[in-house]
């Protein structure tokens, strides 16, 4: 038995007004566990466009139970009853009404006034907000696919894993992103910290996050940009200001050089690795791939996509296809032995 | 049934039995033909085949996003998937079936024998069609000689600079490219068409204030082809400048220019949305009077709607741009002028309703398609506002969010009005009706697989889900919404097998059905079903917007309104 159209419409109904319900109160602990619900804001910008998003969507829900409703009630009051099939009798034909259509016109005009003008405010606060002395700067660089960080005042270069100081109210250091691209297209997404700023080569955009609280902000590139965009994961580590102050100092250290992973380094040394790699005060001063100065100090390795253990690293420099097909570091075809000795000398790069 | 009209009463009945015809004759006939009708179902045919094709990637495409870290596609293959079926969708299943239907139906309704141009009316089908033939040889002939599985995998967008030669090697953006322009020059031919037809052709006493509204719809689509599938083309022909004459458009390693892409890209790429959804507008202007027995509320308010939008959507594209640092200023201007379509599409709306208050709503399933898209317009609408807020838009563009969005309007509108346009005049074309009971199968089923897909698929957005990823990482929390959002791809697959098998079947079943199954108003309805060869045997003469009315009800004719 196929169900009456109109009364069936209004379970159609029941469930959108029940998505949107959950929508405006989707649980922001669920975002916190997710980590990057755009309903869950730990910094100002995210703030503002999270204040402006539910009033937009307030307003919209209101519209659409109005609209609906009204909607709802013209197809189930106004369908021909069974008793009419055959009668040849039409409804009277009314053919428009100037006063009621400027009505619905000047109605919605005001509306779209109101959300323009609540819009409007929330772009130049965030866009054109004023820059405090206390703000630090980053230059972000989007690489298929990875991120390269650059501390231009601390002289500190690093990969994938962005560390920054809380911020707030009282005394605010927000984090200044100067944002750029070595090849396509990126987008740099923390979504609770703020909305996405593209990266596009020839081009440097700016954006500003404030953290406020210390935490793991995730996020990911969202432009896509070739063969992996999926996995150029993006983390943000908010730093309480001594931890920053104390993660500042390590990542100034050339990098740390132990007897026991020598021949690991010549290995690395005498391949191809420093065609691509740094290690700060050794001769790998290759520009093209992440900066392994300090790599044993990181979480994860491959942008995100895996937890930084020796087993992992060994299996990622053995074949980085592995777990990105399509990253651009070749396969390094090196003998079990070469591999270990790599990888003794990488996790010694704290 | 209403009265036998004079209309009717002067049909031409000779078609009725025609000898069987030769396989290579009628495949003869079919190749060589230059009627609009013949033309119009050729466009209907080709797109009908690439949305099973485009449906089938999308399948894929699910399967592969419904748990994380699945492995069902490679990386490059899920690429591929997205690029193919954005690309086929819009050239290759929207363009051609809704120019098919506007083939087919404006000349009839304005009461002409063909097109003004059928000769260039052939070649733009063949173009078009040849278009769509390119872009699916890509798979054996992108990279190398009939390297297998070689397609485009640069979105349908196609940002510069990943097709420059050094991030796109091989052909396979060659054949994207081609595959576009080709179709591009083929809908600027048959827009051309359909403006000279509509300004030239109209019988005698079809003022433009007479047209049916249908025919109004196309025309503003048409003009809005002009301008905006004009710079796509330039654009295709710059890309192919870079990547085999050395000129620097799009190649940033050169010092091009990537947003130059975007802008041209989006010029086009906005409006396109409108050159979609104002037929699917059109077929609703024509079905939800017929059904609830009323004439249209407020015609001139819609035509005006229907121009202001046309006008409108050509400023707005940069609201795709939100996020490329235009700056505040930009960011404000495409804010406001993206947020003042919503006022002539409400007046849309609301002229609907205005149009079934009252009425005697008659739910066939060309009226239930109707009603479905009243709905989810309404909530494409309403996100629509949501993300033309650019912070918003910050937040939300490029995610799942936006899927969700323009899958509303781009399914639950337009191929929504789409289906209610098969019901509605495929008894014209074919002479038969489609089962209505498979129909409603049809509509159900597809009804609830939609909103399983994209209801839901608003949520992973919001929490932070970007589109354009072949697989996520668990701990994000998307995974029961994707599991629930793939299973409702199947419901819309197998309901529109079951469509396809109802318009086989019905073909050869189908009760038989007159020349005015519906009881309508417009000129297409005077004529046998389905017309011969010179649509009219006498060439009409209208004094309204609804000739037929005036013919069945004298008592209260149309004309009154003028």
């Amino acid at each position: 038995m196929i169900p009456d159209a109109s009364g069936t419409l209004l379970s159609l109904a029941l469930l959108q007004l029940h998505l949107g319900w959950s929508l405006l109160r989707l649980d922001p602990l669920d975002g916190v566990k997710s980590g990057t619900s755009i309903f869950a804001p730990a910094g100002t910008p995210a703030h503002t466009i999270f204040g402006l998003s539910m009033l937009v969507l307030s307003i919209c829900a209101a519209i659409f139970v109005i609209v609906g409703g009204l909607l709802l009630f013209v197809l189930i009051r106004f369908r021909q009853h069974p008793s009419d099939q055959n009668s040849e009798r039409e409804p009277a034909q009314i053919y428009g009404s100037t006063q009621i259509e400027l009505s619905w016109t000047v109605i919605p005009i005001i509306i779209v006034v109101m959300l323009f003008l609540a819009t409007t405010r929330v772009i130049f606060s965030t866009q054109h907000a004023r820059r405090p002395v206390e703000s630090l700067d980053v230059t972000v660089i989007g690489h298929q696919f990875w991120w390269e960080y650059r501390y231009p005042k601390l002289g500190i270069v690093t990969a994938n894993e962005l560390h920054i100081p809380v911020s707030n109210p009282a005394t605010p250091t927000p984090t200044y992103l100067t944002m750029s691209s070595a090849d396509t297209d990126h987008s740099f997404w923390v979504p609770r910290l703020a909305g996405k700023t593209d990266l596009i080569p020839n081009r440097v955009n700016t954006m500003w996050i404030d953290p406020e609280q210390a935490g793991l902000y995730l996020g990911q590139c969202a432009q896509y940009c070739g063969t992996q965009h999926a996995k150029m994961l993006l983390r943000v580590y908010a730093d309480s200001p001594a931890d920053f102050a104390a993660w500042v100092e390590h990542q100034k250290q050339p990098a740390s050089q132990n007897p026991q992973a020598a021949e690991g380094q010549a290995v690395f040394q005498h391949n191809a690795c420093i065609s691509c790699h740094t290690v700060a005060g050794t001769v790998a001063t290759g520009k093209f791939g992440p900066d392994l100065t300090h790599v044993g100090s990181r979480d994860t390795i491959a942008s995100g996509a895996v937890p930084n253990t020796p087993a992992n690293l060994r299996t990622f420099v053995d074949n980085p296809g592995h777990f990105k097909p399509g990253i651009l570091m070749p396969p390094m075809h090196l003998n079990d032995h070469d591999l270990d000795a790599v990888t003794a000398y990488l996790v010694t790069l704290k | 049934m209403a009265t036998q009209s004079p209309v009717t009463a002067v049909l031409d009945k000779t078609q009725a039995s025609q000898p069987p015809r030769l396989f290579l004759a009628t495949l003869h006939e079919w190749v060589t033909t230059v009627d609009h009708k013949k033309i119009g179902l050729m466009y209907i045919g080709y797109a009908l085949f690439f949305l099973v094709v485009a449906g089938f990637e999308a399948i894929l495409m699910r399967i592969q996003l419904a748990i994380p870290n699945n492995t069902f596609v490679s990386p490059q293959a899920f690429n591929r998937l997205f690029t193919m079926h954005g690309t086929t969708m819009v050239f290759f299943v929207g363009m051609p079936i809704l120019f098919g239907f506007g083939n087919y139906l404006v000349p009839l309704m304005i009461g002409a024998r063909d097109m003004a141009f059928p000769r260039l009316n052939a070649f733009s089908f063949w173009v078009s069609a040849f278009g769509g033939s390119l872009l699916y040889f890509s798979y054996l002939g992108g990279d190398g000689l009939y390297g297998a599985g070689s397609a485009p995998d640069v979105g349908w967008f196609a940002y510069a600079p990943l097709t420059a030669r050094v991030f796109s090697p091989g052909h396979s953006t060659d054949y994207w490219t081609l595959a576009v322009l080709l179709s591009g020059i083929g809908n600027i031919g048959t827009a051309l068409n359909i403006v000279a037809t509509t300004i030239c052709m109209r019988c005698p006493g079809m003022k433009l204030n007479r047209m049916p509204l249908l025919v109004w719809l196309y025309l503003v689509t048409s003009m809005m082809v002009f301008v905006a599938v004009s710079p796509l083309t330039a654009a295709q022909i710059m890309l192919l400048l870079d990547r085999y004459l050395g000129s620097h458009f799009f190649d940033t390693q050169a010092g091009g220019s990537a947003v130059l892409w975007m802008h041209f890209f989006w010029i086009f790429g906005h409006p396109e949305v409108y050159i979609l959804v104002l037929p699917a507008f059109a077929f609703a202007n024509e079905i939800i009077p017929v059904f609830s027995r009323k004439a249209i509320f407020g015609y001139p308010a819609m035509v005006a709607a229907s121009v202001g939008i046309g006008f409108i959507s050509l400023s707005v594209w940069a609201h795709h741009m939100f996020t490329v640092g235009m700056g505040a200023g930009a960011n404000t201007f495409f804010t406001l002028s993206t947020m003042v379509i919503a006022v002539p599409t409400g007046i849309k709306i609301f002229n609907w309703l205005a149009t079934l208050w009252g009425g005697k709503i008659r739910y066939t399933v060309a009226m239930m398609f109707s009603v479905g898209f009243l709905f989810q317009f309404l909530i494409a609408g309403l996100t629509g506002i949501m993300l033309s807020a650019s912070p918003f838009d910050w937040q939300l563009g490029n995610s799942y969010f936006v899927v969700a969005h323009f899958h509303y309007v781009l399914v639950g509108a337009i191929l929504f009005m789409i289906f209610a346009a098969f019901y509605y005049w495929y008894p014209k074309m074919t002479g038969h009706m489609l089962d209505e009971k498979l129909g409603k199968w049809h509509f159900w089923l597809f009804l609830i697989g939609f909103h399983l897909t994209f209801d839901f698929m608003h949520i992973p957005g919001i929490l932070g889900m970007p589109r354009r990823i072949y697989t996520y990482e668990a701990d994000r929390g998307w995974m029961l919404l994707n599991m629930i959002t793939s299973s409702g791809a199947f419901f819309q697959a197998i309901a529109t097998l079951l469509f396809v098998y109802n318009m086989v079947w019905s073909y050869f079943k189908g009760p038989i059905a007159g020349a005015d199954p519906w009881d309508a108003w417009t000129l297409e309805w005077s004529t046998v079903s389905p017309p011969p060869a010179y649509n009219f045997a006498t060439i009409p003469t209208v004094e309204s917007r609804r000739p037929l009315w005036d013919l069945k009800h004298p008592e209260d004719p149309d004309t009154r309104y003028e």
